[in-house]
């Protein structure tokens, strides 16, 4: 076992199991996406009090949840790059940061589609609003710092640091909802007593969620095979890789 | 149908939110496959010229 967890730590194992993983994982992305949106657009009934605008909940919960996810595994893996001095870590790392980017301006973009109806306004101040705008700041930090930074491992180890510090603003996006007086609604499935939402709409919801924890993993191992193969650039094995395609 | 594109009322909204997130989710997508398929490009020429020195 921990001789496979070793070689899964060098690039170039990391490289032929995650590209062996990714048509499988893409399968299962674009079968849960199916699913889930015919659920959730189709099969789930309107919101009584909502009407039908409560299906942007089937983009907006999944996105911000992701948002979040990413972040923590962005940081997770910047922390062990920064003990262990771990390669792999490094690039699963920074390979976080623009799909996180990503599902943060979608949460972001979502929340103000369904604002507007609801609320009246695309936008306003509030804590949850305005603490998911600065992770998506967050994200956008840790990818221009990075890139401003010549030398990879020394940008692998500055963008590692801003992601773990920015790990603070997590619980606050979370708990946002309660320590403020906010616009946005408290949480309904991330509570610990029963989540208060039909069964019928919470089911499309899961499934929607798990589509984007597979198309995140999916995006994941693409980006981290091409870092991987940049970085390795000087390697024999590269070269092998290179001469075959 | 047409019940179902009206969304209630709500087109616009729902339509847009959907809309956007098949958007910003293919460019994150095919950004990585750009991106490999370039760095091949790139690598395969400095090998071959490489190959050419030696």
């Amino acid at each position: 076992m921990w001789t496979f967890f070793h070689k899964l730590g060098s690039p170039r194992y990391f490289y032929t199991y995650a590209g062996r993983l990714l048509p499988w994982l893409a399968v299962l992305t674009l079968i849960l996406f199916g699913v889930g949106l015919y659920w959730g657009l189709v099969v789930a009934p309107a919101d009584y009090q909502q009407g039908e605008s409560y299906r942007i909940i089937f983009i907006h919960v999944p996105a911000a949840w992701m948002s979040m996810f990413v972040y923590m595994v962005m940081a997770g893996a910047g922390a062990i790059a920064l003990i262990w001095k771990m390669k792999l870590a490094e690039v699963v790392a920074i390979s976080c940061a623009p799909i996180g980017a990503s599902f943060t301006a979608l949460a972001l973009v979502t929340g103000m589609l369904w604002g507007k109806p609801m609320w009246g306004a695309y936008w306003v101040w509030d804590a949850r609003l305005t603490s998911e705008l600065i992770l998506l700041f967050l994200y956008l930090g840790v990818i221009s710092l990075y890139s401003a930074i010549e030398d990879t491992r020394t940008a692998s180890r500055a963008a590692a640091i801003l992601a773990l510090v920015g790990v603070v603003n997590i619980p606050i996006i979370h708990y946002s909802v309660v320590w403020w007086n906010t616009l946005h609604q408290g949480a309904t499935i991330t509570k610990l007593d029963q989540p208060s939402m039909d069964t019928r709409m919470l089911i499309p919801l899961l499934i929607m969620a798990v589509a984007f924890k597979a198309y995140f993993g999916m995006v994941l191992l693409m980006r981290a095979r091409c870092e991987v193969l940049e970085r390795e650039r000087n390697s024999n094995w590269v070269r092998e890789v290179v001469q075959l395609s | 149908m047409q019940e179902f594109l009206h969304m209630g009322g709500y087109a616009f909204y729902v339509w847009s939110s959907y809309a956007l997130a098949l958007v910003i989710l293919l460019a994150t997508l095919i950004s990585p496959i750009l991106r490999r398929r370039q760095l091949l490009r790139r690598l395969a020429d400095k090998i071959s010229l490489s190959g050419n020195q030696s």
